[in-house]
């Protein structure tokens, strides 16, 4: 059985390397990374896929009065980034409240409640997607559809944006411009996102995920009415809608927002082991393409293959852990119910198999785990929250490394770039070098955005935490007792607080202090990673590059990839070590008890 | 912070005022073609090139009626029926209309009760005897509408389904085997039993015919 597994995950891994490489080439040619004033950069090539490309943004763009494209600098480029944002939470706010008085909502929902649709419009503008709604019985198709679908490629391209301006930061020499906003926006959504949406969305639905302008339909059981103690109904609403269009895009852009309550362990998000290939193939896809392409931006491929190896090495040894974990039986069930059977057979899966499905089993239930959590894609094909101990600190912990390893669509690589002129700077105060980072020189401003863009997660998730701690009242939205329910409350401020959005989804988060407190976590996370970024991306564009000596410090080999996972593992070490041991190491410690013998 | 040497930045203001336009320009531009154009067009598209698998899966039965989808479990708790996993969604078990799990801890005192109160109902019902149980009938899935079972899990059940409908242990066997589905090209997923399915194939069975009553497109796993 191990090594059926191992099959699977390694099949599945291999597949989505494939398709970064795939992808790679086509993302370095969407944006244009060199500026014309700057005479080392190479000027656009005029091939037919720019033609194509610039087919395709003009009329947008000159709609929006913005065409010829005018470069700007990191002030106006956070501007207007930051409107943007502004006017999408306004419109997502404006559909979840207006609700009942739109189209296209046939089953007559009412509006959303103030503090959920708060809550959802800034997980959703946030590329967190966290729910605190349940999707069924909640949205309206076209709120789904004019809302969510929306947000899931526009907050997506927004961070692969701040990922330009960041590289054209390292890329150009004096320029005092970091390309244009708009124009990066309207060529990542139609030439890039979009049609991969469409590719994926159509794979999707021939495995059976829906795509229906229906709602829904009634169907009698089978069983019908003859079923003992009568008073169960003997009918069920089969919910039906845009599912696969939604899917597409919640994979590829690491949102995570599922149509319906159970995410992507409904069978019609996720029907198939192939879709599951597919989806977590998704959402490594693009993270993973963007190391390949940063390689490519900076004209020297070693340095994006070190960032990839960077994610990698941070990233396997938790895959083998948490199918380990996964795969393994729960010790508590067997010592308490000693007649059922945990072990794995050719008939039969074993592992800790509450909150999985058995279409996809263990192992690969603990693969998607971790993907979503490493990525900041947050979507689940089971519930972590049932998860064994170890292997709900896996998903926990990926989610608290910052979202680097793969992370969110352009921010997770980004947010490495950050760690790794950390790296730059701690390495070259070590040995006595002047710290400089592709030939661009790292100063006392860059390094001060770059520890906002460190410290300002692991803060929000651990201020969040204790104050949902100290507050009785809110600490009692954990259903589950002892360390699994400080779990329970740690997981949902990391995920908010990392922009992740998956949870441990035992956690009832529906009052006025947790959509608060999570949508406050969600902004700010987001907000003050991604403007610092922009910020550095400045800076470093107005530098001039300085001459490779014999003192310069390689930022490709692999003595330097274990300096990027080191810094990132010790920021993450340090922040969350002590709040782990009280959740999830605490509760493995717990001893496993014969049923009746002592109570907890 | 503006970079160095821009030749007299100009006024904030009046940079946010010059951003308006743009920005609700393309947001509603955007929302339209990927919140309208895209939903629609991949509605149809899906539609006209996988109208079964887009519409639900649905199982039709020969009357016409919709018998359920072939990806969404039902609840079954007769002797005769094949029963699936424990069903943790909304108030009633297998409600698509609110999927979910237990979201119980791996340690909770409450999970590894209830798990005992499970085993030791199937244990009765299925006289297993000292046979062990397979854990995914005692677990709840993450969807509260999870199709299938281990074949091992629809094994254990051959005997009572079999008493209860006066059938032949063999014949609901073969039926079982039947409709193992493996694992997608050996390795992806793990093999698996559809309950909906191998309970419309016993109705069937029941009612006379050798061959299952359901058009043989509807009793396909999708492709």
């Amino acid at each position: 059985m191990m090594t059926s597994a191992t099959l699977e995950v390694a099949a599945v891994l291999l597949a989505a390397i494939l398709a970064a490489a795939a992808v790679a080439p086509w993302l370095a040619t969407i944006f244009r990374i060199g500026s014309d004033s700057d005479a080392n950069c190479e000027p656009e090539t005029d091939g037919s896929w720019s033609r194509l490309l610039r087919g395709l943004e003009s009329p947008l763009l000159r709609a929006a009065g913005v065409w010829p494209v005018r470069e700007m600098t990191a002030t106006e480029y956070a501007i207007a980034i930051l409107l943007f944002h502004a006017a999408g939470f306004g419109l997502l706010l404006f559909l979840l409240r207006c609700q009942p008085l739109l189209p296209w909502n046939p089953d007559r929902l009412p509006a959303v409640p103030w503090l959920i649709a708060l809550n959802t419009a800034a997980s959703f503008v946030t590329n967190t997607n966290w729910q605190s709604y349940s999707g069924e019985t909640t949205l309206s198709p076209l709120s789904q559809a004019l809302g969510l679908t929306v947000q899931n490629f526009l907050s997506a391209a927004s961070g692969l944006c701040v990922l330009a301006v960041l590289v054209r930061g390292l890329v150009r020499r004096g320029s005092a411009t970091v390309g244009s906003f708009w124009h990066d926006l309207v060529r990542v959504t139609v030439g890039l996102l979009l049609p991969l949406a469409i590719l994926l969305g159509i794979l999707l639905a021939s495995q059976g995920v829906v795509q229906s302008f229906d709602t829904g339909i009634d169907v009698a059981l089978v069983e019908g009415t003859s079923t003992a103690g009568g008073e169960a109904p003997s009918t069920r609403r089969i919910v039906l809608g845009p599912v696969a269009s939604q899917i597409a895009i919640k994979q590829l852009g690491t949102n995570g927002g599922g149509y319906f309550n159970a995410n992507g362990s409904h069978p019609f998000e996720n029907p198939t082991p192939l879709t599951n290939l597919l989806e977590i193939v998704a959402m490594l896809m693009i993270p993973m393409a963007s190391c390949l392409a940063f390689g490519r931006w900076v004209g020297d491929r070693r340095q994006g293959y070190a960032l990839l190896a960077a994610m990698a090495v941070l990233f396997l040894p938790f895959v083998v852990l948490i199918v380990r974990f996964e795969t393994s039986p729960n010790p508590w069930l067997a010592a308490a119910v000693p007649s059922i059977d945990q072990a794995t057979s050719p008939e039969h899966d074993g592992g800790s198999l509450e909150g999985k499905e058995v279409r996809f089993g263990p192992a690969s239930s603990a693969l998607f785990a971790v993907a979503t959590t490493a990525t900041s894609c947050g979507g689940v094909n089971a519930m972590h929250d049932s998860f064994s101990p170890l292997g709900g600190l896996v998903t926990m912990w990926m989610i608290q490394l910052g979202e680097v390893v793969f992370g969110g669509v352009g921010t997770g690589l980004a947010g490495l770039v950050a760690y790794t002129l950390v790296a730059v700077f701690v390495a070259g105060l070590m040995v006595g070098r002047s710290p400089e980072y592709l030939g661009k020189k790292i100063e006392a401003s860059e390094m001060k955005m770059g520890m906002i863009v460190l410290l300002v997660p692991p803060i929000v998730t651990l201020v969040g935490t204790a104050a949902a701690c100290m507050l009785p009242a809110e600490a009692a939205a954990a259903p589950n007792p002892g360390p699994h329910g400080f779990s329970e409350l740690l997981y949902a401020f990391s995920s908010a607080g990392n922009n992740n959005g998956s949870a441990f989804g035992g956690l009832s988060a529906t009052s006025a202090f947790w959509t608060l407190a999570l949508a406050a976590a969600m902004l700010a996370s987001r907000l003050l990673t991604m403007l610092p970024l922009i910020a550095i991306g400045g800076l470093l564009a107005a530098k001039r590059t300085v001459a490779e000596s014999p003192g310069t410090l390689p930022t490709h080999t692999p003595l330097f990839v274990l300096l990027i996972a080191g810094a990132v593992i010790l920021v993450g070490a340090l922040s969350f070590v002590p709040a782990l041991a009280l959740g999830p190491i605490a509760e493995a410690l717990q001893p496993a008890m014969a049923a009746g013998e002592g109570t907890r | 912070m503006p970079p160095s040497d821009a030749p007299r930045p100009p006024k904030l203001s009046a940079m946010i005022l010059g951003q308006i336009r743009p920005a609700i320009t393309l947001l509603v531009v955007l929302t339209t073609i990927t919140g309208v154009l895209y939903p629609v067009g991949m509605t149809l598209a899906a539609k006209a090139l996988f109208p079964r698998q887009s519409a639900g899966s649905l199982l039709i039965g020969d009357d016409g009626a919709v018998r359920g989808s072939l990806l969404i479990g039902q609840p079954f708790t007769g002797p005769g029926w094949f029963h699936g996993r424990p069903s943790a969604s909304g108030t009633t078990p297998y409600d698509p209309t609110s999927s979910g799990g237990s979201n119980f801890g791996p340690t909770s005192a409450a999970f590894t009760t209830l798990v005992a109160e499970r085993a030791e109902a199937l244990r009765r019902d299925e006289s297993t005897g000292s046979a062990t149980i397979p854990v995914d009938l005692v677990t709840a899935s993450a969807s509260g509408l999870d199709p299938h079972i281990s074949p091992r899990a629809a094994l254990l059940q051959v005997r009572r389904v079999a008493a209860a409908r006066g059938l032949a242990d063999e014949q609901v066997q073969r039926l079982v085997a039947a409709r193992i589905e493996p694992a997608f090209l050996g390795i992806l997923g793990r093999p698996r039993v559809n309950v909906l399915v191998l309970n419309l194939a016993l109705e069937s069975l029941d009612s006379g015919g050798a061959m299952p009553k359901l058009s043989e497109e509807g009793l396909r796993p999708p492709p």
